[in-house]
């Protein structure tokens, strides 16, 4: 039997010290009606030989293609120490650490993690993680409307140039406690016009949502926006890729007071790209505002004799001690991502972080470069990027990244469907993973395609846009 | 020794890092950061050696006997783990075309949803919940937006009875219902009668768990769910306790409209020191149309995402992509190599166990919190007799257990049982393993007996000993500052 480790004898000897007949008669509790007899859907077991044969198999089957597709995922180096060591058994089948004595390695290290992030951050305090970077910006949002103290409004500001995912998940989550997401439209040069606010001046607002970079790979003018949420008395939340804030400005120095939440996808820590998932989604905020925090927090204390120990700390927030009246539902979520995480910061280290946010920069730069040299390929916005740029060509997008994609070539993410006013735009990302060889193969097969397709539009070469739609 | 004590400036890993780079070319200044973030400078063997060593603090299901109840610490298969990891699953960018780079994981993803619906005995399967939690969301936010669609806006109340899990309640306030508590008779039932009482049209539907967190099977379900369906609810089932009738009950007999598995309890993958989980929902005919997207769909021939566009009226998406893939992969792995008769036998052998160590511990002099039932796969024993007549609680035998190299119990869970421990074995568990549990909780109250502060002053053998939580609450230390 697999995984059962009993014996026939053992059976025997265990029904005779219950004092049952049978197994089936432990289960004479349940009414006879409610049984039921075989598991038809089911198919028979397998040995782990022959589900090696077929998992194989499905894997393969998915290929290796190359890939430039970032839009909240992305391709980086994870050491082959991080998930060796992540996968040890004392790690990948402990739980969550409750019993703090015998769980000092996974509460040290998400100790260690919460001062990662607060740094990464720029902020005082850091949880010790939620599910992924989309419901965790929902938990910002919840939060954001518990803690915000000067204004008692239930609407959020919401821009564009957020993930539409993203967007799509915070309405479901926050929708049924009667709070209003307000969209805000992006300007012409692909992020948020820090004028266009002013609209929204004299109106109450629990926070606005400010991304860094946000969706196009575009710089958003943190500061001003920053300024702007606090002058109007709503809380400023960045929404931050952790790679990108080895070099960018963190959130908790933003403008004159700084962010008060920041959120975001853990995923380039140390995540395999895995078809999205898992991943993790991180959280850090100004001290005034922690115990408004969703998800686990570890304090460090001390034992009896006075040594220094590590515990999880203000359960008092939590849904196992607070029930109806806690912060969030959530309880147990990312831990073994956020080992891996913790793993792979400290391999890679302050300079090296900083070396694969510059590689990725550098990448997307070159990549760009090379792409727009080809006839009717031109870059949407001329704003200052990180690691993504939107392209447009001069043919319907889904019909080249298909094309693309036969060549084993992932060309990026098809835009036309979320933001048609952007015409047949693609999102492209190169990271460090790439080299010159890959940006050349890419271009070759993209300049092939659009020069093969004859129904194309006659193709005019515009200058990157600027100013307001 | 925390890591960032081993660093030293200028030490750089430097196999782990592109070359030296151009800097900045096209950020302006006032987008940069101008100080270093504090992340460790120590080499590879450093952080290798330091992180190898932490692990070795933790206890885990690979090093120790973990009879955590209503976690379901059973074994978790390394072959789950290996062929989950297997390159082309991990390198799947989640925007990758599926009719070219993705139907090899979609198939494998479809035939888990299948499985699920069969295991459950529901029509429709949503795997993108990430953990319970979430799936417990996902479950009242459909029963909220099958209210919504009948237009039936008076269902303001979801009722929980006492004994659950604290993520009931906390779900159906974050749906925006007002939580309506249901007492527990003297044997560990739902009181029906005061359920009838408080069931009406105000009544949007109920959260069960069965068996109850009290290790019970609750006997008159199939009343329950008539009673909440004649006065217009919904049913819904938490399975943190699915593991105790796989292949026996199938909660869709039972009368449940909606069920959330935990994929890391009933189908062994890891618990990872606090997840990652998966919390699958399957749901019968009346929610089939509000299930969170994206599913997966087959027509014959090719697997698809099925969307907002196929599912105009689910409740939306919950994560950023389709939830936790790797996660489902070791579960499906898991479904496969256990099959049809594996499943059945998971219930039978977790029963077993559960049902031989209370009769152990019983005959060893401990008192069962319902000595007249059944265990399912988990039961309570209550320690008030010990903490009365010998001054030591539930807590003190949970650290002196550790002592003795096995995990704690669930202390204080249930709250309506004092000082107990709710005992889960699995059935990955030999009988050998669960005698020697039985012999050392014998030992500790002999302990208690004698020498009550070696049992009291627990943990004695572990890297730390207990420690002082009031001071981690009121003198917050979070980050560690250089």
């Amino acid at each position: 039997m697999p995984f059962i480790p009993h014996t026939e004898d053992d059976v025997l000897a265990m029904l005779a010290a219950i004092g049952a007949d049978s197994i089936e008669a432990l289960f004479d509790e349940i009414p006879a009606e409610l049984r039921v007899r075989g598991l038809e859907g089911v198919p028979p077991g397998m040995n782990e030989m022959a589900v090696a044969r077929l998992m194989h198999q499905r894997a393969a089957q998915d290929g290796m293609p190359l890939c430039f597709i970032g839009a909240g995922a992305y391709e980086h180096h994870i050491p082959a120490a991080v998930w060796e060591i992540a996968t040890r058994g004392e790690f990948y089948t402990a739980y969550t650490p409750y019993q703090a004595e015998a769980s000092q390695g996974t509460l040290q290290l998400l100790y260690e993690y919460q001062t990662m992030i607060a740094s990464l951050t720029g902020l005082d305090v850091s949880n010790a993680s939620l599910y992924d970077g989309a419901s965790g910006l929902a938990e910002a949002v919840l939060m954001a409307v518990r803690a915000n103290r000067k204004s008692k409004s239930r609407r959020v500001l919401m821009p564009a140039t957020v993930h539409p995912i993203y967007r799509k998940v915070v309405h479901t989550i926050v929708r049924n406690q009667g709070i209003e997401l307000v969209e805000l439209d992006h300007s012409g040069s692909g992020n948020i016009e820090p004028e266009y606010l002013k609209r929204f001046e004299g109106e109450e607002f629990a926070a606005l949502v400010i991304p860094q970079p946000n969706f196009f790979g575009v710089l958003e003018e943190v500061d001003a926006l920053t300024d702007w949420a606090h002058v109007n008395n709503a809380l400023a939340i960045g929404l931050v890729n952790p790679v990108a804030l080895a070099v960018l400005t963190p959130p908790g120095e933003w403008g004159e007071r700084g962010a008060d939440i920041a959120v975001g996808d853990g995923q380039p820590l140390g995540a395999p790209l895995s078809s999205g998932g898992p991943y993790f989604g991180f959280m850090a905020c100004k001290q005034e505002h922690v115990r408004q925090m969703p998800g686990r927090i570890v304090g460090r204390t001390v034992d009896l004799d006075g040594r220094t120990g590590f515990t999880l700390t203000l359960q008092a927030r939590e849904q196992h001690i607070r029930r109806a009246k806690a912060t969030s539902n959530i309880c147990s979520n990312q831990g073994l991502m956020v080992t891996a995480a913790t793993i792979h910061m400290a391999l890679v280290g302050a300079e090296g972080l900083v070396r694969v946010a510059h590689a990725c920069h550098a990448n997307t730069r070159a990549l760009v470069e090379r792409l727009t040299q080809i006839e009717c390929v031109e870059q949407v916005f001329s704003s200052p990027y990180f690691h993504e740029v939107v392209l447009r060509i001069n043919q319907p997008v889904g019909e080249v990244l298909r094309a693309l994609a036969v060549q084993d070539v992932l060309g990026g993410y098809d835009l036309s469907a979320d933001y048609p006013e952007l015409g047949n735009a693609i999102l492209i990302c190169a990271t460090e993973t790439k080299d010159e060889a890959d940006i050349e193969r890419y271009a070759q097969h993209l300049e092939r395609i659009l020069s093969r397709r004859k129904d194309g539009p006659i193709c005019t070469k515009l200058r990157p846009r600027a100013g307001t739609f | 020794m925390l890591i960032f004590e081993h660093s030293k400036p200028g030490r750089l890993n430097a196999a782990q890092t592109p070359g030296p780079q151009p800097a900045y070319d096209g950020i302006p200044e006032r987008f940069r950061r101008t100080r270093r973030p504090l992340l460790p400078e120590v080499s590879e063997l450093d952080a290798v050696r330091h992180y190898t060593r932490l692990s070795q603090k933790n206890f885990s299901i690979d090093t120790q006997f973990y009879p955590l109840g209503s976690c379901t610490m059973k074994y978790n298969p390394r072959g789950s783990n290996s062929l989950a990891m297997l390159p082309g699953f991990l390198a799947r960018h989640p925007h990758a075309p599926i009719e070219s780079h993705g139907q090899g994981v979609l198939a494998c993803l479809f035939e888990l949803q299948e499985m699920l619906k069969e295991v459950t005995g529901m029509k429709g399967c949503s795997l993108t919940p990430m953990a319970g939690a979430q799936g417990e969301f996902a479950g009242v936010a459909m029963i909220r937006a099958y209210h919504e669609a009948r237009g039936d806006g008076a269902r303001t109340e979801i009722l929980v009875p006492d004994a659950a899990h604290g993520t009931n309640p906390a779900t159906a306030v974050m749906c925006g219902y007002q939580v309506r508590e249901i007492p527990t008779d003297a044997n560990g039932d739902v009181d029906v009668e005061a359920l009838q009482a408080a069931v009406g049209p105000h009544t949007a539907g109920i959260m069960l768990t069965n068996p109850s967190t009290l290790g019970v099977f609750e006997r008159r379900i199939k009343e329950i769910a008539g009673i909440v369906h004649r006065a217009g609810g919904l049913l819904y089932y938490d399975g943190a306790n699915l593991n105790a009738i796989l292949g026996k009950v199938k909660p869709g007999a039972m009368g449940f409209d909606v069920v959330h598995l935990n994929l890391h309890k009933t189908f062994s993958t890891p618990h990872g020191g606090g997840g990652p989980g998966a919390g699958p929902v399957v749901v019968g005919e009346r929610l089939l149309p509000f299930l969170p997207v994206p599913m997966v769909g087959y027509d014959g021939d090719e697997y698809r995402w099925l969307d907002e566009k196929e599912c105009p009226q689910s409740i939306g998406r919950l994560s950023a992509h389709s939830g936790n893939t790797g996660i489902l992969l070791r579960a499906y792995i898991y479904a496969r190599m256990i099959g049809r008769a594996g499943m059945e036998r998971v219930a039978e052998y977790a029963t077993l166990n559960a049902n031989y160590m209370m009769a152990q511990l019983k005959a060893a002099g401990f008192a069962p919190a319902f000595p007249a039932r059944r265990a399912t796969h988990e039961f309570i024993i209550t320690l008030k007799q010990e903490a009365k007549e010998l001054g030591v609680t539930a807590r003190d035998f949970a650290k002196r257990l550790l002592d003795y190299g096995f995990h704690a119990p669930t202390t204080y869970f249930p709250l309506l049982v004092s000082e107990c421990l709710l005992i889960e074995p699995t059935e990955t568990e030999s009988r050998e393993t669960l005698d020697a549990f039985v012999e050392v909780m014998a030992k500790i109250r002999e302990e208690a007996q004698q020498n009550p502060a070696v049992v009291t002053g627990a943990p004695h053998t572990l890297p730390v000993k207990r420690l002082d939580d009031v001071k981690a609450a009121r003198e917050l230390d979070l980050v560690w500052k250089d």
